[in-house]
């Protein structure tokens, strides 16, 4: 239970990297640390206490093996969250040649 | 005849068509990157109608089951009314709008990268659309959005930049949330199967995890469609997107990844409730009035447009949210006609800017003179979208008021009344302002634009005239079998998993 408490902690301070901090690289961080905990978050539901790895092996009895499919979900998602970081970091090295600056106070062009 | 595997053309073809292009782009001419793109849409259109042929024939759902792992093993591919409904819609738009960024795409410099990114995004939306698996659903669901945010960027201009930071931040947080949802169904269920979870959610007894679920989905769906109190992204993003884009954008994108996905999870996996009904109203409601407001300030063309898209959307979870037969009638068509006139809309400012390079109302003026496809095609989208009788839009907004009477909403039929006629009043100025009045000294020399952007616009227009007709009794299976997969609700289960035994 604390593990999972400590899952929410640590989405929470993504969420506050993203909505609090003024620079546009904190950001993209705070939008890892989100991915981070989600991933997290869903190895742990397929985990049991002393679970082994489910492979199947010559004379063994498999008894307490932890689930595989949120593992093998969760390395899609690592995938995913790889090329989402790979675009944002470079919108933002676009960013800096257009505005000069990294932060986001300062880039706002758009209005309405 | 009714062998499943066309069902997987819907993601390989498109899937093919961007890497083909992406590699071989550079070295064969520009008139046969556009000749393959155009044909590649097109054989999705000819598969999508194929698909609707084959289950009107069929009277059921077809099930592909990849790699022969029958449900809940393995992932399968289903076919049904609302899928082939909503693969008719895309499939359609995405035609024209491929026969318009031919031409169109010219003022830019790399057009095979363009229809890359544009097949990316249709595989994703064809992906989300047609699979039955709820991780897949995820998966596609990303491979579109991380496909549109680069095209929102595709210009690289300062605003493009910045509208598309702010579009890929918020549309991840959403897509977190939306993971989360579905690691906690997973932990609930232990199935990953959209029919199997379905299954299983109706033998359990405690369902107290279902709501926070469904929370989880209307904030990350919610903000996909941009329902209001999520919409902030979508008046920055769309517009700043080059005209083609956009019009897929609000065209299509936002009612694959927000509508579609919302309301199959709803219906047909957590079982719609009289709460999830309401909140979808009321957010429905809300966006459609707030919108309309906001956008009769502006007077940058593409961005009253945008606006225009998040009020529209109210009007289809309004309906959505009904819960009656007429009222998801009423959404369903709404979603389509919105698709087909608003990226009419959309392509119509694309031209305004080919020819005179402004998106601003007050320099433009009595274009009409010099651009009279583009001034008529606008004039039949106008008036679609602000519900003028023999067009399409008149259709579907009066179903969905008929609806609400009919329920004994009266405070949101006349919420969608006032809605509509505040539409008809800022595309008035949009008529008065862009295309009639004196034309400008400047603009003595523009010229109508190319003969591929005229095609693409008035076919789109002729689908607004004729978009009624889709009601008459020997054309409404089309909508009824996609009303009837909504209605059916958990009963989805069953008829997927009997018809992936078979």
């Amino acid at each position: 239970m604390t593990l999972y408490f400590l899952c929410l902690v640590l989405f929470c301070i993504g969420l506050y990297g993203v909505l609090r901090k003024r620079n546009i690289v904190k950001i993209i961080i705070g939008i890892g640390i989100i991915e981070y905990s989600m991933n997290l978050f869903f190895v742990l539901l397929g985990y049991k206490l002393h679970g082994r790895a489910p492979i199947d092996a010559q004379n063994q009895d498999i008894l307490n093996m932890v689930d595989p499919i949120p593992q093998a979900l969760v390395l899609t998602s690592i995938v995913i969250g790889l090329g989402i970081t790979a675009l944002l970091i470079s919108i933002a090295i676009r960013i800096y040649d257009k505005y000069g600056t990294f932060d986001i106070t300062k880039i706002k062009r758009l209005k309405g | 005849m009714s062998n499943p595997i066309f069902i997987t053309y819907f993601v390989i073809i498109p899937l093919f068509a961007a890497f083909f292009i992406s590699l071989a782009g550079k070295y064969i001419k520009r008139l046969y990157v556009d000749a393959i793109s155009s044909v590649f849409c097109f054989l999705l259109l000819v598969f999508s109608l194929y698909g609707v042929n084959v289950l009107h024939k069929l009277g059921g759902v077809l099930v592909y089951k990849i790699g022969g792992w029958v449900p809940p093993f393995g992932i399968c591919m289903v076919l049904d009314g609302l899928s082939s409904f909503m693969l008719v819609t895309v499939n359609l738009v995405a035609f024209f709008i491929c026969v318009y960024s031919v031409s169109y795409m010219e003022k830019y410099t790399d057009k095979p990268k363009f229809f890359t990114l544009f097949f990316l995004m249709l595989a994703g939306m064809n992906g989300l659309v047609v699979t039955g698996d709820l991780f897949n659903l995820f998966v596609f669901l990303e491979i579109a959005s991380i496909a549109s945010y680069a095209l929102v960027a595709f210009g690289t201009e300062a605003e493009e930049l910045e509208a598309s930071f702010k579009y890929a931040i918020m549309g991840t947080v959403a897509s977190s949330f939306i993971f989360i949802g579905i690691a906690f169904l997973y932990g609930f269920t232990s199935t990953l199967n959209m029919a199997d979870m379905a299954r299983v959610l109706t033998t359990k007894t405690n369902t107290l995890l279902l709501p926070f679920t469904a929370v989880l989905f209307l904030m990350g769906f919610g903000l996909k469609a941009a329902l209001v109190p999520f919409h902030a992204w979508l008046p920055d993003a769309h517009p700043s997107a080059p005209a083609s884009i956009s019009a897929m954008l609000s065209g299509v994108l936002i009612k694959t990844l927000g509508v579609y996905a919302m309301i199959r999870i709803f219906f047909n996996i957590l079982g719609i409730t009289n709460i999830y009904l309401s909140a979808m109203m009321f957010l429905g409601g809300l966006s459609l009035i707030t919108a309309v407001i906001l956008a009769l300030s502006q007077w940058d063309l593409k961005r009253l447009l945008a606006y225009h898209s998040i009020s529209q959307i109210g009007y289809i979870f309004l309906g959505i949210g009904l819960g009656t037969p007429l009222g998801i009638l009423g959404g369903l068509l709404h979603l389509f006609n919105h698709s087909v006139f608003k990226s009419l809309l959309f392509l119509n400012s694309g031209a305004i800017d080919y020819a005179i390079n402004t998106r601003d109302l007050k320099e433009m003026s009595g274009l009409k003179e010099k651009m009279p496809v583009t001034a008529n095609t606008n004039l039949i989208a106008s008036m679609s979208i602000a519900g003028i009788p023999p067009f399409n839009g008149f259709f579907s907004k009066f179903i969905i008021i008929l609806a609400c009477i009919q329920k004994g909403f009266m405070g949101y039929a006349l919420v969608a009344v006032i809605g509509s006629l505040l539409t008809l009043s800022s595309f008035m100025k949009v008529q008065k302002y862009a295309f009639l009045g004196e034309l400008k000294e400047k603009y003595k020399n523009i010229k109508e634009v190319p003969m591929a952007m005229k095609v693409s616009m008035v076919g789109l227009a002729l689908i607004c005239i004729f978009g009624g007709f889709m009601l008459l009794p020997s054309l409404k299976f089309f909508l009824n079998s996609a009303v009837n997969v909504l209605l059916e609700g958990r009963g989805y289960a069953q008829v997927v998993l009997e018809a992936a035994a078979k």
